[in-house]
């Protein structure tokens, strides 16, 4: 958070956002479920400008083994970002925010998962964030829950995720870079759709009560929205037959020899 | 790294199918897998490229930002190269400090680059002697199939083709391109049971003897090559690698 330059208006006369986005519009949100080869299931996200993949391997012996719990599994997620994901190169390797962010997922995936199926063992969820526009821990989240399923791990339900914050005073959905270096709050959330619980709730900034309250609400639509297109991932996924298919068909490519 | 192993009767199979003349995958002994090469794939990036190598998976991306020269090179830009082999590829890469495999894969990544003078460092001064761009390589594997020395040469030759110098946004002037001279690429081939395969999976890098990679620029000069692995070559063997390494460059070259 923090000051807003003078030549940056977060919301114009219209009430629209920088991007052209209405308060409550989400970035467009692309999952392909599925992405990697060696990886027991694994997921790639785009999300706006965000670019985030999952990979799943588990459930597989628990290293370090005094971690593991004789009654259920262990669900270990890493988050770390590419050195080239940010503008300013990101020196390699995890630091306390990224520490921070895996501990929370892990915590948020936990409750969804049977993990009493699999006793001492680990389930390890590894989230590479490829290019960042904010936001990321939801990407990540959201594209961890989809490679849990493509993995085959049983779980209660996916965990869809999505932030909501405040900008110019208003009170928006998925903030970019820019809404959330200049804005006012930012509020990520992860929530199960068939249960209504919510299993992941950060927030920094300032808000008041009825901010909250509508960010909250605003919050929980979009979670709805984005497990629908979780679903659709895996739906694609697993109606096709014969090669698993290609996460970004992307035009550019070329194929060579 | 945690210890490598291979099951005897997938060893075995391998074995069987080269006396055969075959391999796991319908390859001929000399064809490499197919290659898709993308290039601007991350925009935080100066320059960037996602290579897909059969099922071997690497983004590469280039950034430049301003620091100082080496004392002994004032008149040059500086180059880092840095591998992540990160757990996301495969189960056998763990999390932590760079290892010895990835300290390789970045120096052989490093030498053919630098040797083959990919990138005119002249032309990435500012000041000479005080101010310099540094630019860095970072080669992140997210999918490992095996020969991560080509699949992130390739994707790092490829970047540079597309790497913009950001000198507008340090108040340094107009950006430009990224001032490229040559392209080193290299091709990676392995020794088993006598044979000698191109561009290797990842069972077939298990299963061998020795691993040589040769660097090439355009006129068909060798700029680097490095061997691994406890086996050996004779001297035959490595004027037939480098020989197909040279014609192999030359076909990938004219791709990306």
């Amino acid at each position: 958070m923090g000051g807003t330059p003078t030549d940056l208006k977060l919301i114009d006369e219209n009430g629209l956002r920088i991007d052209g986005r209405r308060p409550d519009e989400m970035r467009p949100l692309r999952i392909e479920a599925g992405a990697l080869k060696r990886a027991d299931g694994s997921a790639y996200v785009e999300w706006g400008l965000n670019k985030v993949m999952a990979a799943v391997y588990g459930p597989r012996e628990c290293h370090p083994r005094h971690l593991q719990n004789p009654e259920r599994a262990l669900v270990q997620c890493n988050y770390n970002m590419a050195s080239f994901s940010v503008d300013d190169r990101k020196k390699p390797g995890p630091d306390r925010r990224s520490h921070e962010i895996s501990k929370i997922i892990s915590e948020a995936l936990t409750h969804v998962v049977f993990t009493e199926y699999f006793p001492r063992t680990s389930i390890d969820v590894y989230i590479e964030v490829l290019q960042a526009n904010a936001g990321t821990r939801c990407a990540g989240l959201t594209a961890a829950s989809v490679a849990l399923a493509d993995a085959g791990v049983p779980m209660r339900d996916l965990v869809a995720s999505c932030a909501a914050g405040k900008v110019a005073g208003t009170i928006v959905l998925d903030l970019t870079k820019e809404e959330d270096n200049f804005g006012q709050a930012d509020m990520p959330m992860g929530y199960v759709p068939t249960s209504g619980e919510i299993v992941l709730l950060q927030m920094d900034g300032d808000m008041t009560q009825e901010e909250f309250e509508k960010a909250i609400k605003m919050d929980i639509e979009a979670c709805k929205k984005v497990h629908e297109v979780q679903r659709d991932a895996l739906k694609r996924r697993y109606s096709q037959k014969g090669e698993s298919p290609e996460y970004a068909a992307a035009p550019e490519a070329k194929e060579v020899a | 790294m945690s210890k490598d192993v291979i099951a005897d009767l997938k060893r075995d199979y391998i074995s069987k199918l080269l006396a055969k003349g075959m391999r796991a995958d319908g390859r001929k002994f000399d064809e490499a897998r197919p290659l898709k090469v993308e290039t601007n794939y991350i925009g935080s990036a100066e320059g960037s490229a996602r290579v897909t190598l059969g099922n071997t998976q690497v983004v590469v991306g280039v950034k430049l930002i301003m620091g100082a020269p080496f004392p002994d090179t004032p008149n040059s830009g500086v180059l880092t190269t840095n591998a992540e082999l990160i757990p996301m590829a495969s189960e056998t890469f763990e999390g932590g400090p760079p290892d010895q495999e990835s300290i390789e894969v970045a120096r052989v990544i490093d030498r053919g680059i630098r040797e083959g003078h990919a990138v005119d460092m002249s032309k990435l001064v500012i000041e000479p002697g005080k101010e310099v761009w540094i630019m860095f390589v970072d080669i992140h594997v997210i999918d490992y199939d095996g020969n991560l020395f080509d699949a992130a040469n390739i994707g790092a030759n490829a970047a540079f083709k597309t790497a913009i110098v950001p000198a507008k946004r340090a108040g340094k002037g107009e950006d430009y391109p990224l001032p490229v001279l040559h392209q080193p690429i290299s091709v990676t081939s392995v020794k088993v049971d006598g044979k000698i395969l191109v561009d290797p999976t990842h069972d077939e890098e298990r299963v061998a003897e020795a691993r040589l990679t040769v660097a090439t620029i355009e006129n068909g000069n060798l700029c680097a090559m490095q061997k691994g692995l406890d086996g050996a070559f004779t001297h035959d063997e490595v004027l037939k690698i480098v020989d197909s390494a040279r014609r192999m460059g030359n076909e990938i070259r004219a791709k990306i």
